[in-house]
């Protein structure tokens, strides 16, 4: 737990030119004697496309649920869009947030999972409507017409009045990726969605990522074991380790001249399990 | 008298019994579902007070006996002032009864909706309670309609009770034929040929066919 003393190193609002659409400020989430995070600090500029990399119980897929708030943090503060997500200003300090301050910081935020979470009782059409129509309040007629155009968009048009257990795979994550931007978040988050996925269907949902970055202009975090699909598509590489940022730079930089040794053992151990 | 006679003699009884046993069973089920899964989702609200209320009822009604319960609600509450027709005592003595078993199914049946469907719907921004409604409810109930079921066979055999505070069901009618014509075999053999064709050519074919359409609804058909 933090005390008042610490809180008051963290400032109300993030103000000024460049501020990061997404800040994590020292943040420290442990379970039981295990540090997952340690204190750490990423910033992520608006429209920016961060990869997150690691082995397995570095931290990385952590980040991804405390900024869907999946998780709780146990100190530090994470700014969304220049406010605090996991807490808010009470007076002249933060507090810890509350569920209504929560609803109101999610909204910009979506994420997809590793085993897609489509509502199996509704169809690919009804899983992308469901938020726009029951959370945002839209009408079924605008909402029906902004998840047709995201079905369009991943390729599933034609498969809308299927449910997702008629889907493959690959289907199914496309649907979750319309579902998540028919709520039209400025920060996607995508946890290992390949890795569910057959080997040779993993190209329908990389490219409609791909498609994303070139069209729209959406922050972007994404944690993934494609590293080659890494390279070609992130403005910035992180590399996890003990649950901090070991190593970050361009993918070049990061692929083609990593400076740690822990980032080079990593990426020849990717590389010989090619 | 043969088992002809018989049946053309005392066969409107019979059918009438028959008729007020279906009522009951119908009218118990349907507080039995509402009491379950009211008690079952407040056995899980973040409120200790809530969740104190449930289980109170939860323990009382599943650790006592029905026909205990069925006389309390029937002789005693009128000491405190509730007073109920003998149908309506009888039938929500059962529903009460079997809506406690219900909302253990209820509970169990939420908890067993895999994660990521709750972590898919608070990912869309959903309240807690749009989430339940519209994600986690459809899918739990049908994970718990086979043990439904099996709950309502109990609740039929169990509305057999009622006769005790002389609701004119089947069990109370075949006991007043016996009375006055001591054809034991035909009078209770009829009872028991009447419970089973309910249960196993009405109640479970419904079920069944509940079953497969929520089935058909997730597109599992």
């Amino acid at each position: 737990m933090m005390t008042n003393e610490s809180m008051s190193d963290f400032p109300l609002k993030l103000e000024g030119d460049n501020v990061p659409m997404v800040s994590f400020r020292k943040v420290t989430k442990s379970s039981g004697s295990l540090v997952v995070l340690d204190a750490l600090d990423l910033d992520v500029a608006e429209g920016e496309m961060v990869t997150v990399i690691g082995p397995s119980g570095s931290g990385k897929t952590t980040v991804l649920r405390m900024l869907m708030t999946l998780e709780k943090i146990n100190s530090g503060v994470i700014y969304v869009d220049g406010e605090p997500l996991t807490h808010m200003p009470n007076g002249s300090g933060l507090v810890p947030a509350d569920s209504r301050h929560l609803r109101k910081m999610r909204s910009k935020i979506g994420m997809c999972f590793q085993h897609f979470n489509l509502f199996p009782h509704m169809t690919a059409l009804e899983n992308c409507m469901e938020g726009p129509v029951h959370v945002l309040g839209l009408s079924r007629k605008e909402a029906r017409e902004r998840s047709e155009e995201l079905l369009e968009l991943v390729g599933m048009a034609d498969k809308r009045d299927q449910h997702p257990s008629r889907l493959s795979g690959g289907q199914q994550q496309r649907v979750a990726i319309a579902r998540a931007m028919a709520m039209r978040p400025k920060v996607m988050l995508f946890d290992e969605v390949t890795s569910a996925l057959d080997p040779e269907v993993i190209g329908e949902v990389t490219n409609v990522i791909r498609k994303l970055v070139a069209e729209h202009n959406l922050t972007m975090l994404m944690v993934t074991h494609q590293m080659g699909f890494a390279k070609d598509i992130s403005d910035r590489v992180c590399f996890f380790y003990g649950g901090s940022i070991e190593e970050q730079g361009t993918p070049e930089q990061l692929f083609g001249n990593p400076q740690k040794e822990r980032t080079q053992q990593f990426l020849s151990a990717v590389k010989e399990a090619i | 008298m043969t088992y002809f006679e018989f049946l053309a003699q005392y066969g409107d009884r019979i059918l009438s019994g028959t008729l007020v046993t279906i009522g009951l069973t119908v009218l118990a089920a349907i507080l039995a579902v509402v009491v379950a899964l009211a008690a079952g989702l407040m056995r899980m609200a973040p409120n200790f007070a809530v969740r104190g209320v449930a289980t109170v009822y939860i323990e009382i009604f599943r650790g006592t006996s029905l026909l205990v319960q069925l006389y309390w609600i029937f002789f005693v509450l009128p000491l405190f002032g509730i007073t109920m027709e003998k149908f309506t005592a009888g039938f929500v003595a059962v529903g009460m009864n079997l809506g406690a078993y219900g909302a253990e199914l209820v509970r169990g049946a939420i908890l067993a909706v895999p994660k990521g469907q709750w972590e898919a719907g608070l990912a869309l921004n959903m309240s807690p309670a749009k989430r339940m409604v519209r994600v986690i409810l459809p899918q739990a109930v049908l994970i718990m309609l086979p043990g439904w079921g099996n709950l309502m066979i109990e609740l039929l055999k169990g509305t057999a009770l009622v006769a005790l505070i002389s609701v004119a069901d089947l069990m109370f009618q075949v006991k007043q034929i016996n009375g006055t014509t001591f054809m034991s075999a035909e009078s209770f053999g009829t009872a028991l040929i009447i419970y089973y064709v309910i249960a196993r050519f009405m109640l479970t074919p419904s079920m069944r066919w509940l079953e497969r359409f929520m089935r058909r609804k997730m597109g599992r058909a």
